[in-house]
């Protein structure tokens, strides 16, 4: 944590206070008390800024709280310590006005169709009737349902779930999304598929995305900067660019600078990895005695 | 999802062996009665048991019975339903109350509860009210169970998303909460049905004063077995009947949530 704070600091004296969209300032999180049994120690004094419209990845090895951080991020966990600003505004818990989320599966209503998903998100929000039917037609068209609207989640394939809660966060134009690993159920070619039309639908919009992932490829191809996290209790090991812009061509993953910036995070994240399987096993050693 | 034309044939032909299976049910009783001599006061011949029935349909005279046991059954159903949803909603609501209550009920649902039936009928005498109470005692259990059931362990996600959408108390509850738990409460609105039919019908055979369980007996011990049989035949009907009806209505909710 020593080492990312300099680093922080002449970010934040580029940044002017308008640029940035989200101000994460030392924060850190537990769960349960330090007495307790459930005790995890999974974040600690993390801090960071996100420039409006940009993407950043989250990576990192298991348990190294990067989704607790999305949390904190979105209002859903107040942390046990610091704080986080959502343009300017101090987060003390959901705001759908600003924040809407995509998490990895089975976050559709599977009583409710595509289209009536779409619109039970913006009755929440509270968008006014007679805005809904034309954003939610919008929203499920930009991630290519259009002939599915009537169509329950379990009529769809996993891809196209995405797709469908993709459209429920798009349709409540908020400034930010953050997505928790959303393409993480999915098979290697159709997350593919869906990176590459990611990447087409974010250079139309201007939104700050927050972006979890446990695929290198992924955090590559997407992100303009990834945030490697250290193993448990977590916190940003370091940050890697990635100059180049949006919309992603599919051949960006064969270029050069592709693989120089992956290899770079295999080689961060490898020492991590390695930390989180070796305590495991210790502990899972401690915890059934031969 | 329409069924396949297999599907569809495979469950024509176990229909026709089921009803071929009544059929030779029906023989092996006329056989019994006519050839094997089997005393009539114990097993009637089934034509006089359908004249019977007939004569009960057609006279009018199970009216007043049905009426008693009916009365019964909706007075039972409505007490168990109100009582049911509303404990097993606020159990639901803390993990606490789930951990304390849900074993408890299941293990007091699991006591043959007709057990209680003489003191209910100490306590509130022979009439229709003592088969009420034991009827709504009985039904309450899978109603309160399966409300637990249905609003306690609705996906975690789900709530969360709509939290995140900025969801208020009220349309969490609408348009997440009872949509989630509907089906298993529906069904546990079935159950509670049928077992309180069951178990007033059952007491009225006990101890009572009216009713279609009452009549029953009261022809079997003036050895009229015919108009027995054909009361009994009345019974299985009417319980056919309503238990197809509360399964269409469980079917309807289910698609309209």
């Amino acid at each position: 944590m020593r080492r990312s704070n300099p680093r922080v600091a002449t970010l934040a004296k580029r940044m002017t206070p308008d640029k940035v969209a989200i101000r994460i300032v030392g924060v850190s999180h537990q769960f349960g008390e330090a007495t307790e049994a459930r005790h995890v120690r999974a974040l600690r004094e993390t801090s960071l800024e996100i420039a409006r419209g940009e993407l950043l990845c989250l990576i990192g090895p298991s348990g190294c709280g990067k989704s607790t951080l999305l949390n904190i991020l979105g209002g859903l966990i107040a942390p046990t310590a610091g704080a986080v600003e959502v343009f300017g505004k101090r987060v003390r818990g959901p705001m759908p006005h600003d924040i809407a989320f995509v998490f990895q599966e089975n976050a559709l209503f599977p009583w409710n169709t595509v289209f009536e998903n779409v619109n039970l998100g913006m009755v929440f929000q509270g968008v006014p009737r007679a805005e809904r039917e034309a954003r939610a037609k919008r929203a499920i068209e930009a991630v290519g349902l259009q002939d599915f609207p009537q169509h329950y989640p379990a009529q769809l394939s996993g891809g196209m779930r995405q797709r469908a809660a993709l459209a429920r966060a798009l349709s409540l134009e908020t400034g930010i999304l953050l997505m928790d690993e959303p393409f993480g159920a999915l098979d290697e070619q159709t997350r593919m598929i869906l990176g590459e039309d990611l990447s087409v639908l974010l250079s139309r919009t201007e939104k700050t995305i927050v972006f979890v992932t446990h695929s290198l490829g992924e955090a590559t191809f997407l992100a303009d900067r990834v945030a490697v996290f250290s193993a448990r209790p977590g916190t940003i090991k370091k940050i890697v660019k990635v100059d180049e812009p949006h919309p992603r061509r599919p051949d960006f993953v064969t270029s050069a600078k592709f693989t120089s910036i992956r290899n770079e995070l295999y080689a961060l994240l490898h020492d991590e990895i390695r930390k989180t399987v070796a305590e495991s096993s210790v502990s899972a050693a401690g915890a059934h005695p031969p | 999802m329409t069924p396949s034309r297999d599907q569809r044939e495979a469950r024509l032909a176990s229909r026709a062996v089921q009803v071929a299976f009544l059929i030779a049910l029906l023989v092996l009783w006329y056989l019994a009665t006519t050839r094997w001599r089997v005393s009539p006061l114990l097993l009637p011949n089934p034509v006089v048991v359908l004249r019977d029935f007939w004569n009960i349909l057609t006279t009018g005279e199970f009216i007043g019975d049905l009426r008693v046991t009916l009365t019964e059954l909706v007075i039972a159903f409505t007490i168990a339903a109100g009582s049911g949803l509303f404990v097993g909603y606020l159990v639901s609501r803390s993990q606490y109350c789930i951990q304390v209550f849900e074993p408890l009920f299941a293990g007091i649902y699991s006591v043959p509860i007709i057990l209680f039936l003489p003191l209910y009928v100490l306590l509130f005498g022979l009439g229709p009210a003592s088969k009420i109470a034991l009827g709504a005692t009985i039904s309450f259990f899978p109603i309160a169970l399966n409300t637990i059931a249905g609003f306690g362990y609705v996906e975690r996600t789900l709530v969360i998303a709509a939290r995140s959408m900025g969801a208020s108390d009220l349309q969490l509850f609408r348009f997440v909460l009872l949509p989630a738990a509907l089906p298993v409460i529906l069904t546990g609105m079935r159950m509670g049905f049928t077992v309180a039919l069951l178990s007033i019908i059952g007491s009225e055979t006990i101890a009572s004063l009216a009713g279609l369980g009452h009549r029953i007996v009261y022809l079997a011990e003036g050895m009229e077995t015919a108009a027995m049989f054909a009361y009994i035949a009345f019974v299985v009907a009417i319980a056919a009947i309503l238990n197809t009806l509360v399964s269409a209505l469980e079917a309807r909710g289910r698609r309209r949530r």
